[in-house]
């Protein structure tokens, strides 16, 4: 298998990178230094690698990092940092919704997929938006609890202009 | 919601400015950005890859190990056999304890050598240039095995002729309790009523596996960066590796869960002795199939309670027999049966009592610790039989356990008085008016509501003589630091201490940084496990930043020519608390108290009781420091045409003596529920003849966001536990009652009962049948 160069953005930066054909973009992301993906099972069953493929939210274990080529991805990290978090983080956080924090970066993407497309979800909505994500620690209260927090403060009218 | 009942007790701080508020945790910006490094997100230069070959049969002789063609791939660069390994031997008893001799038979080998005796035992090591050629190198590992019988079931491993796993008779420990006369008892009795429960393996199904980074260091310490609960397990990593206590370094990370399963030594001794071999850092991370192997499991327990009964719901006597299945090595396995044992009874009065627990290895994965220790498993079983004792009498389940409970003052099963608040009535009455109205029944979907009250221990079994140590100073620009080797598995031990030591010195969260889990760097405070955290290094931290404040009051008394009592420290100002515009920012006073020689950093030791050890054929003694009452109320729908069952609703009402962090307390209740509410229904590690059915998350499931509602958390605060300000332990006590009261619901709504978890559909179904 020869190595291929492909071209991603990921949070903003421009990379290219060697791939071997069987790398996956979970893989590849951790290898370039994007730790905040997080590997919890390898094969789809948790969530914790979670990102944005094209603003679309997909777990990087399952994407080859070929199949990414070209891509715009986007990872927790990549939404905002500790000076200047994004209104998930920040909810999250007010919520005591990251207990370990393991699942919490994939977490935040599935719920930031979610109020792209639905501004004020409901709850059984949120809880359907995290159902691949695993979390261990905090029984999902206090994480459905922080993405209606974050939902009200991003869209204080429910999403009409 | 929070209730506060008591007044506080004596707390030396004259009001509650940070403790007690639902602030947002210091560690939790970090997480939410992705910014904290967690133990795989660590890298070094030059760094090697490892990867562990493991038995692929439960029970066999070695008769043939060639690891020639892995040493001779290019890019290996270390294999190790039993052989390199010099002391070969992993302690497995008394985590982070000194000074205390190992139970005999607690060794277990580091590298199987002759024999294997459960699948996916650790046999060789392998480092190299690349994981991939690490993984590569496993396969080149030729191995061969004389397959003996093996022994799966803990009651067969105690008949006479099987297979020994554990020599000389498979016994890894026996507790028996005998208090009254148990015969009298039964006697005097009206009814008796006699079931036995069964649970399985379940797997801890952390998000974090197991992880680390070790190197050697131009001191010849070899460091080892690992997410762990206990940090003191540098001692047994140095005896197992064959260097100086003082020559291995444990740089404890944030955990990405633990709940037990991080307690024993997971990556530790294979990273040092790799590191040592090489003299290269070398990372070792498990996938998840390879943590489902490695880590213990919780133990399985056969339970069976006969309980005599008057008419008038007074129980006369009981008879408990547990058997627990150790696995393969003994690990914690005679701490947890010695805490089944204790608690087995419940919170209630029994004078006439016998009780015989076994725990017996058997070639499956070894169990060990697992949230609620124990004391879990003999909630499950003491509250079902609870609900069907009330109901041979007719009674409601409520009004029977009131007549039993145990109140402040009284002993429990092994004779310790509890000296704290015992609100099990208060509390199950709050979780089950908290359930609200009764969802009707719906054609084939039935609804049921059960509720659970338990009594589960804070603080470890005091014959361990527990210690925790802290160390607080402040900095000249009124800034706090503490230092404290306490880990912080994500149920915000960081913060706790945080919050304290705020509090104490009248600083914000944020001017204070916590240094944790270091096990040179930080004082030593013990294993991060038994609901520990909060009263001993929360305690040790409550007092050395009350030895801070001594000074700084003094000093700031002295300049404002009134007596000590007579300051207060908040906001970082000190000042007169009759004249509060007489203050001194404590930048200042820090400086003052530095310029005359003051000392403000102090290191505090706290000590938990110290007893001796307890008669194990007749246990009787104080065990433990106090005990945290619960009370759990489920209501659940059950479709008894597929057996499904729907979680309605859930409450958990705690007495936790004084909420730090209310949010974190909460988070806690909800979390140990839903770890409660899987155990009941869905989990189990399938092992069928010592092979693994349920190898990764696709096999092993855990709840989601739609399995569970969301959990209604009642906090009660008594103000008399033996933490600091009156607080007691809430992170075993969460999960303890949760189990056993999906259990009465499902049986309240189906109207038998199911007394094997998890509580399928298919069990469900069967229950039917044999009900109808």
């Amino acid at each position: 298998m020869q190595p291929e160069i492909i071209a991603v953005t990921i949070n903003g930066r421009e990379h290219k990178a060697d791939v071997e054909s069987n790398l996956t973009l979970l893989q590849l992301l951790r290898r370039l230094g994007y730790t905040d993906v997080k590997s919890g099972c390898d094969k789809g069953d948790c969530g914790a690698c979670a990102v944005l493929l094209n603003g679309k939210a997909m777990n990087s274990c399952l994407v080859l990092a070929r199949q990414a080529d070209g891509a715009e991805i986007v990872t927790n990290a990549g939404l905002g940092s500790m000076e200047n978090p994004h209104p998930l983080q920040e909810a999250f956080a007010d919520a005591g919704a990251a207990q370990c924090g393991f699942c919490t970066p994939g977490m935040i993407i599935s719920a930031k997929a979610l109020l792209d497309r639905n501004p004020s979800p409901t709850e059984d909505e949120i809880r359907e938006a995290i159902a691949g994500n695993l979390c261990r620690c905090t029984g999902y209260a206090q994480i459905v609890e922080a993405i209606q927090m974050a939902a009200e403060r991003m869209y204080p009218t429910g999403g009409a202009s | 919601m929070t209730r506060n009942v008591n007044p506080l007790p004596d707390t030396k701080v004259s009001a509650m400015r940070q403790v007690g508020k639902p602030l947002r945790r210091v560690d939790a910006l970090g997480k939410t950005t992705g910014t904290t490094v967690y133990a795989a997100d660590f890298e070094m230069p030059n760094m090697l890859h490892a990867k562990v070959f493991r038995s692929s049969e439960p029970s066999a002789r070695i008769i043939g190990l060639d690891v020639s063609k892995a040493r001779a791939l290019d890019g290996v660069v270390c294999v190790l056999t039993a052989e390199d390994v010099p002391g070969g031997q992993l302690g497995t008893d008394m985590p982070g304890q000194t000074g205390r001799e190992e139970r005999k038979g607690s060794k277990a080998p580091v590298l199987a050598s002759d024999r294997v005796r459960f699948l996916g035992e650790p046999i060789a090591l392998v480092a190299a240039e690349t994981l991939e050629t690490a993984a590569r190198a496993l396969e080149l590992i030729k191995i061969d095995y004389e397959l003996m019988p093996g022994v799966y079931d803990p009651l067969e491993a105690l008949e006479p002729g099987a297979p020994v796993v554990y020599e000389p008779d498979n016994i890894v420990a026996t507790w028996k309790i005998r208090k009254g006369d148990v015969a009298a008892g039964f006697d005097e009795a009206d009814e008796i009523v006699e079931n036995t429960f069964t649970m399985p393996f379940i797997d801890h199904a952390y998000l974090e596996p197991e992880a680390g980074v070790a190197w050697m260091d131009d001191q010849n310490v070899i460091n080892i960066r690992v997410c762990t609960q206990v940090v003191e397990h540098f001692r047994r990593i140095a005896e197992a590796v064959g260097v100086p206590h003082n020559r291995v370094h444990i740089r404890g990370t944030m955990l990405g869960g633990g709940f037990g399963g991080k307690e024993d030594i997971t990556v530790e001794i294979f990273l040092a002795l790799l590191t040592k071999a090489t003299r290269r850092p070398v990372k070792l991370v498990y996938a998840r199939e390879e943590s489902i192997l490695a880590h213990s499991k919780r133990h399985p327990f056969v339970i069976t309670h006969r309980t005599g009964v008057k008419q008038d719901g007074r129980i006369t006597a009981a008879e408990i027999q547990m058997t627990a299945n150790a696995g393969a090595y003994p690990y914690l396995s005679p701490y947890v049966s010695l805490y089944a044992t204790v608690t087995s009874c419940g919170p209630y009065k029994v004078d006439n009592l016998k009780v015989d627990t076994k725990a017996v290895a058997t070639n499956n994965p070894f169990t060990s610790a697992f949230r609620g220790f124990g004391g879990a498993q003999a909630a499950v079983a003491y509250e079902q039989q609870m609900d069907e004792v009330a109901k041979a009498l007719g009674m409601d389940p409520l009004e029977f356990r009131k007549v039993n409970y145990l109140q402040s003052g009284d002993e429990n099963a092994i004779g310790q008085r509890i000296e704290s608040a015992v609100w099990l009535e208060e509390e199950a009455t709050e979780a089950l008016a908290a359930l609200g109205n009764r969802t009707p029944d719906s054609g084939a979907i039935k609804v049921g509501r059960g509720f659970a009250t338990t009594i589960q221990s804070y603080g470890r079994i005091m014959w361990f003589h527990d210690t925790a140590r802290s160390w607080v100073g402040m900095e000249q620009d009124g800034t706090v630091v503490v230092r404290c080797g306490a880990p912080d598995v994500g149920a915000g031990q960081v913060n706790s201490l945080c919050q304290i030591a705020a509090e104490v010195l009248g600083v914000k969260l944020e001017d204070v940084t916590v240094y944790n889990s270091d096990s040179a760097l930080t004082p030593l405070a013990g294993t991060t496990t038994a609901t520990r955290q909060l009263y001993m290094s929360g305690n040790a931290t409550l007092k050395a930043a009350r030895m801070v404040r001594d000074v700084l009051v003094a000093r700031a008394a002295r300049h404002f020519d009134v007596t000590p009592d007579g300051i207060d420290l908040a906001e970082r100002v000190a000042f007169v608390v009759d004249e509060p515009h007489d203050s001194l920012p404590l930048e200042d006073l820090a400086q003052m108290c530095a310029a005359d020689g003051m000392k403000l950093q102090h290191l505090a030791l706290f000590t938990a009781p110290f007893t001796d050890q307890l008669d194990p054929d007749n246990l009787r003694g104080d065990l433990f420091p106090d005990f945290t009452f619960s009370a759990h109320a489920i209501e659940v729908a059950v479709d008894t045409e597929t057996g499904e069952i729907t979680v309605l609703k859930s409450v958990g009402c705690h007495d936790v003596g004084r909420a730090i962090n209310p949010t974190a307390v909460e988070g806690q209740i909800q979390g140990g529920s839903a770890q409660g509410i899987g155990w009941a229904l869905m989990e189990e590690v399938q092992v069928d003849a010592g092979m693994m059915k349920t190898p990764s998350f696709a096999e092993y499931l855990i709840p989601t966001s739609k399995d569970l509602p969301t959990t209604e958390a009642i906090i009660l605060e008594s103000g008399t536990g033996v933490g600091p300000f009156g607080a007691k332990g809430i992170g075993e006590p969460s999960l303890t009652p949760a189990a056993p009261a999906v259990a009465n619901a499902v049986a309240d709504a189906i109207g038998v009962r199911v007394a094997d978890l998890p509580i399928t559909p298919e069990r469900v179904l069967e229950a039917l049948d044999r009900g109808g």
